[in-house]
This record gives structure tokens, C-alpha cells and sequence, in this order.
């Protein structure tokens, strides 16, 4: 018998209680908790700044018009010069300017020596302050929000979902996902908080209002 | 126990082992700061969604759902990920599991593999089989890396190395990362983030050139074939993202039913396990991406004593565990101990119930009397585990399995455990709580638990009239 054919045996023996009709629908689950966090009319955009705020992480929110300005404030501010740019990220937010653009392919050596990347995002869950990446236009492949040490964020209003089952309903699971709420963090030694163990040490959000 | 792993260490017993750390009043200083500092911040974070209670209903009905048709969500796993590019591989116990992840190992040429922090590839001893075979693990979580670093053993399921301060760490650092790779810098100091830029350092290179990667697996939905890894530091996306093969060691009940069903356990687990939020980092796979990511994915489904758990009516629940490590924080005996003293990679209430489980309760007979029965596991725990229930379920099957009486047992551990005289006026209650579990269980009469051991051969206060559960979360926030 297989190791496969003698888990799967063995769980049906264990399971001899469970009557052989019972289906999963069967076992009930009460659904009663909440779809989101938020209270009715609540600014979910002001929230979400808050939220990831909290994590330490730099929030500035902007008007479409003004995005690029705020990007290269952000950038000038965090002295990154040389950015990896990710496939589809729209040409025309890039501030003038004296950085050096990187796109892509790039391997893990050359993203290593870069200062950090700009990237547009999927998802935002206000009540917990996270931003979700799905390797979608602007987004770029997991790698490049990773190994630079500085990640500057763009992020739509409308794409901030209220709470997390929202943001998983909006999601495709098929994608890669990464779920970043503030910087790389540990607090493994005496419990003390220290930013960038491994991930981008310093994370920056810009909230694109919608006019 | 070579075919167990290490999921059980056998010796000193608990009561032993627990007079040793009691010792150590350094450790126990650590403990309780660490142990005081997590539960505050996991209160107040839980306390802001006001449908908690509700949140855990769903999540333990979840895991019910999960385990009363573990079978079925299982082969629709295995089809979700193949079908996704993915590689499913099933083991029966602890060896097969080693010799699968060695053998994928082997076969990609590589003698060299960095891990992601994981309780199940702890469990079945993963990096000593490596190691005789040749193949050098590296721990990449900061946590893990000390222990690694130390030879030691972790004490925490959430932060491993709770037991060492900065000043041992910095030594360690400075005396073992050039046995390993990039050594620590020159003067090297003592403050937490000098330390974590020293291990960022090291790890570094570990990450840019690595191949292969292990992981374990919070969850991983059936319905979609998603794996999900939560974690704070970016070690696991580096593992999960940049080698080119990654096989990931899970537990066969850390199958979900749905994508959707991760809505409850995504506000549980941070809430819970760090008190916070949101954890920083949490990366989902689904099989592998053309162009991101690991190129071969291979998902091991590990049996190793689960399926005799499932068998356990009362012991199943235990199952639903999701590691967050809230029990540990709120329990005083762990608080006293420490998790060494659990002689298990499981330490803590879970510990004590999931252990002799998963082992056979003849060979952790001890582990069942790790507790006081108080029930702040139960209130704590996200997914309701009533760790209470299932410790004196245990207990009568410790009582069948040694026939002898579990008095002697009890009493160690009571005197070794209880030593603060504060606890003291709260025994005989205590032991009432447990012996109302008890009496549930049915099959024995009357069984003292530890504290009621200890009641009778001491001279006691008059009970007091309230619950020892309710004592002591009151004493808690007086602290
Ligand atoms: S038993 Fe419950 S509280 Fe303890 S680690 Fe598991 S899920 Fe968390």
C-alpha cells in the first residue's frame, strides 16, 4: 500500500464515529462574526493611513495630479537614487528627475545593489492596515519588493477594501500574494521591535485620492 | 525514538525537568516579562474586534468541518496543487517524511538548503537527518538562527529563543556564525538592532545563492491549492520566492476547505500570536508561477501520530491547533518552566495535550499533569481547544496505560510548579475545576488533579469563593 493509500485508510479508520452519510455541510459554521470592522460612513481611507501608520511606516496622501511630485519627495527624502522599476508600471507617473530606473529582467544580485523599488499595489485592508501585492502590472515579481531595502508604495483609495474578507474577495488565489502590513520586523531578541531583519527596512505608502 | 523525530525528547520528565528551571531565576525573569508583554498586546488587540467570540466560533468550527472529513480535503489538496504545477507527496510518519525532503534534496544536485521556521519539519528531526546525510540546513529565522547557532533547543513556539538575553546572543553571534558562513562583525555590541543586522549579514548571502528551500505551511486550502506562510521578518518570503525548489513540510491538518475560509484565521492568528493586527508578511503560493518564484514546488503531507489523535474523540480537538501560541503566554506553569521543561517542540498547554498524543501517551505519561486545569488556555485559545477537557481526558488514559495511580506524578509537578504562596489559597478550587472535567470524562471516579494532591497533605486556606480561572485573570491585570 502506498503511504498515500495508508494516511488516507487510516484517517477513515479514525474517523468511524463520523456517520458515513454526514457531508461537510453537515458540520454547521456559524458565520455570525462580522464582514468588516468598519462603522457605517467611516473614512476607510483615513483609517487605512492610520493603520499602517502604526506599523511605522511613512503614509502621505496625494491627488493624481500631484503623484509624481509626492513620489520624488519620497524618493529625494530617502535618498534612493537607483530603483528597480516593475513590468507595467505606467511611464508617466515617473517624476523627472535625476534617478536611475532599472527595469526588469533584473537577477537578485543587481536588485540587491539597488536602493529600492516603486510600485503600484492590489489591495489595501484599512482595518488592519495591510497592503496586498498580487505580481500584477506595477507590482513586479515578489523579489523586487524584497531584497532592495526601501519600498515605496502607491496605492489607489479605491482599491482599499474595508476588511480582510473583502480584500480575500477581491483577491485570485491562483496569483502570488503578498500581504505587507509595515516593514520587516523581529522581535526576537528580549521582544525589542527592530525594523529590516531581511525584507525592505523602510517602507513608504502614498494614497492616491480619487477626485 | 528515531522513527518519531523528536517530537518527544522522553527524558527528564516533566516534574524534573520543571525543578530545574524553577532554578533558574534569570529564565523565569525573562519569561515572565516576555510572556506578561505578549498577552497585553494580545488582549487589547482582541478586545478591538467586539465579534471575537464569534470569530472563534467559526474557527473552530472550521477545523471541525476540516477534521470530520480530513479524507475528503486532503486527495482535493492534492488535486488543487498538482493541477496548479505543484508536487504532492504523502508520508506516514517522521522517516518517510526525512527521507522524501533528502531525497528532492539529492536530486537537484544541492548540499546546502535555508529553512523558514517550522514547527512540523522540528518535529520529525529534519535537520539532524539532513545533517547525515550531508546536507547542511540553515535556519533563517533570527530566532531559529540562535538556537541553531546555540545547539539549543527552542522553548517558545512563537519566539524560540525567549530564553536567551542580548548579552548571550551577542556572545553566540561572535563565537559560531564564522562556523557557519559570514561571521559576526568585529566589536560586535549587545543592542537588539546591532544584532539583527549582524544576522541580516549573515543570512544575506545564504538567501542570494540558496537553491532549495524548507518550510512548513500555516494553511493550505483545499479548494484553490493555496499554502499561506505568516511571518514577520521577510525570511520566509526570501526562502519562499528566490530558490529555485521549494518543499514545503505540512501537517495533514493544515488543511482548510476554502480560500475563503482564511477571512476567519487571518484575523485569529495575528490577533492571537503577536498581538497584533496584522503580521508583517504573509505570502500565499498556489502551485508555481512562470517567471516567480521557485520553479518546482513539492508539498509533503505529513501523517506522524495525527491520525492516531483524529482517532481520539475527545483528543481530536487538539488538531485544530494553529500554533499561535496564545496558551503559552497565559498559562502559570508555563510561565514558571519555561518550554524546555516540555521535552517537545510543542511546549506549553498545547504541548501537554498534543505531545502524548501524537506520541502515545505511554511514552509522555507526565505531560498530561503539566497544568493546573485553570482553563486561561481555553479562554485564550482562537480556535477554543478545551485544553482543560482534553489534559483530563489524557490523564484517565495515563492512569489506564501505567496502572498506577497518578497521585505520585501530580504531586511533583504541583510542588515543583505552584511555588508562589499567592497561588496557594486558590488549590482546592482549582482542583474542583478539574475535577468537574474530570467527572465529564466519566470513566474514573475521582481523580485529584495536582493541586488537590498538593491540598491534601498541606494545611490550605479556605478556598476562596470565586473560580481559579477567575482569580487568576484578576490577579493577572493587577499585576
Ligand atoms: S492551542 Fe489554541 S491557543 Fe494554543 S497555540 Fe494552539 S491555537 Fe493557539
Amino acid at each position: 500500500m502506498s503511504s498515500r493509500e495508508t494516511v488516507l485508510a487510516r484517517i477513515r479508520a479514525a474517523l468511524a464515529d463520523v456517520p458515513s452519510e454526514e457531508t461537510p455541510a453537515d458540520v454547521p459554521v456559524p458565520r455570525a462574526y462580522r464582514r468588516s470592522h468598519t462603522e457605517p460612513g467611516q473614512d476607510t481611507v483615513a483609517l487605512f493611513a492610520e493603520r499602517v501608520a502604526d506599523y511605522r511606516a511613512t503614509v502621505t496622501r496625494t491627488h493624481p495630479a500631484e503623484l509624481p511630485e509626492a513620489i520624488a519627495t519620497a524618493l529625494t527624502h530617502r535618498q534612493a537614487r537607483r530603483l528597480a522599476l516593475p513590468d507595467g508600471f505606467p511611464s508617466d507617473l515617473l517624476p523627472a528627475g535625476d534617478w536611475e530606473w532599472h527595469p526588469e529582467p533584473l537577477g537578485t544580485e543587481a536588485l540587491d545593489a539597488l536602493d529600492g523599488t516603486v510600485t503600484l499595489a492590489a489591495v489595501g485592508i484599512a482595518v488592519t492596515g495591510t497592503i496586498v501585492l498580487d505580481t500584477g502590472p506595477g507590482q513586479g515579481r515578489r523579489a523586487l519588493t524584497l531584497v532592495p531595502d526601501y519600498h515605496l508604495c502607491v496605492i489607489h483609495a479605491g482599491q482599499i477594501a474595508d476588511d480582510v474578507p473583502d480584500a480575500l474577495a477581491r483577491l485570485d488565489p491562483t496569483r502570488p500574494l503578498t500581504f505587507i502590513s509595515g516593514p520587516s520586523a523581529t522581535s526576537d531578541i528580549e521582544l525589542n521591535r527592530v525594523e529590516g531583519v531581511h525584507g525592505p527596512r523602510t517602507l513608504d505608502v502614498i494614497i492616491v485620492e480619487t477626485t | 525514538m528515531t522513527g518519531q523525530g523528536v517530537v518527544w525528547l522522553g527524558s527528564p520528565s516533566f516534574p524534573e525537568a520543571a525543578r530545574e528551571a524553577l532554578k533558574d531565576s534569570q529564565l523565569r525573569a525573562n519569561l515572565k516579562r516576555a510572556t506578561g508583554t505578549i498577552r497585553d498586546k494580545r488582549l487589547a488587540v482582541a478586545s478591538e474586534l467586539d465579534d471575537w467570540e464569534a470569530l472563534r466560533e467559526a474557527g473552530a468550527a472550521i477545523k471541525k468541518r476540516t477534521a470530520r472529513h480530513l479524507d475528503r480535503y486532503l486527495v482535493q489538496l492534492e488535486e488543487s496543487v498538482t493541477a496548479a504545477g505543484g508536487t504532492v507527496h504523502w508520508a506516514a510518519d517522521a522517516g518517510e517524511a526525512n527521507r522524501i525532503v533528502a531525497e528532492l534534496v539529492r536530486a537537484t544536485g544541492e548540499r546546502e538548503v535555508v529553512k523558514i521556521k517550522s514547527m512540523a519539519t522540528q518535529e520529525i528531526g529534519l535537520n539532524e537527518h539532513l545533517a547525515e546525510q550531508g546536507i547542511t540546513a540553515y535556519e533563517t529565522d533570527l530566532a531559529e538562527l540562535i538556537v541553531q547557532l546555540g545547539d539549543d533547543r527552542p522553548s517558545h513556539i512563537l519566539v524560540p529563543a525567549i530564553h536567551k538575553n542580548r548579552t548571550e546572543i551577542r556572545d553566540l553571534f561572535t563565537a559560531e556564525m564564522g562556523h557557519w558562513g559570514q561571521p559576526a562583525p568585529d566589536g560586535l555590541g549587545d543592542d537588539p538592532a546591532e544584532l539583527a543586522e549582524a544576522a541580516r549579514r549573515h543570512l544575506r548571502s545564504k538567501f542570494l545563492t540558496a537553491k532549495v528551500a524548507v518550510s512548513g505551511a500555516n494553511f493550505a486550502c483545499a479548494d484553490s491549492g493555496t499554502v499561506v506562510i505568516v511571518e514577520s521578518e521577510g525570511n520566509g518570503r526570501m526562502c519562499l520566492t528566490l530558490p529555485e525548489t521549494l518543499i514545503t513540510v505540512m501537517g495533514i491538518e493544515k488543511v482548510v476547505p476554502t480560500w475563503s475560509d482564511l477571512e476567519v484565521f487571518l484575523q485569529l492568528l495575528p490577533r492571537s500570536s503577536t498581538g497584533e493586527r496584522m503580521n508583517p508578511y504573509t505570502s500565499t503560493w498556489t502551485g508555481t508561477t512562470d517567471g516567480d518564484g521557485p520553479s518546482a514546488f513539492h508539498l509533503i503531507l505529513l501523517d506522524n501520530g495525527r491520525t492516531d489523535t483524529l482517532a481520539d474523540e475527545v483528543g481530536r480537538q487538539a488538531l485544530a491547533c494553529i500554533r499561535c501560541s496564545a496558551c503559552l503566554n497565559v498559562c502559570p506553569v508555563f510561565e514558571r518552566t519555561g518550554g524546555h521543561a516540555y521535552g517537545s517542540v510543542y511546549p506549553g498547554p498545547i504541548g501537554a495535550v498534543l505531545t502524548p498524543q501524537l506520541v502515545g501517551v505511554e511514552n509522555a505519561a507526565s505531560l498530561p499533569f503539566a497544568s493546573t486545569l485553570c482553563g486561561a488556555c481555553y479562554d485564550a485559545c482562537p480556535v477554543k481547544i478545551d485544553i482543560p477537557e482534553v489534559l483530563a481526558h489524557l490523564r484517565a488514559k495515563v492512569v489506564e496505560s501505567k496502572g498506577r495511580t497518578p497521585e505520585a506524578l501530580a504531586m511533583k509537578a504541583a510542588a515543583t510548579v505552584l511555588d508562589s504562596p499567592r497561588l496557594l489559597g486558590a488549590a482546592q478550587k482549582a482542583a474542583s475545576v478539574g475535577g468537574r472535567a474530570l467527572a465529564r470524562n466519566g470513566r474514573i471516579g475521582r481523580m485529584p488533579g495536582p493541586l488537590a494532591g498538593w491540598s491534601d497533605s498541606r494545611d490550605t486556606p479556605a478556598p476562596p469563593a470565586e473560580s481559579f480561572r477567575t482569580w487568576w485573570r484578576k490577579n493577572r491585570e493587577t499585576e
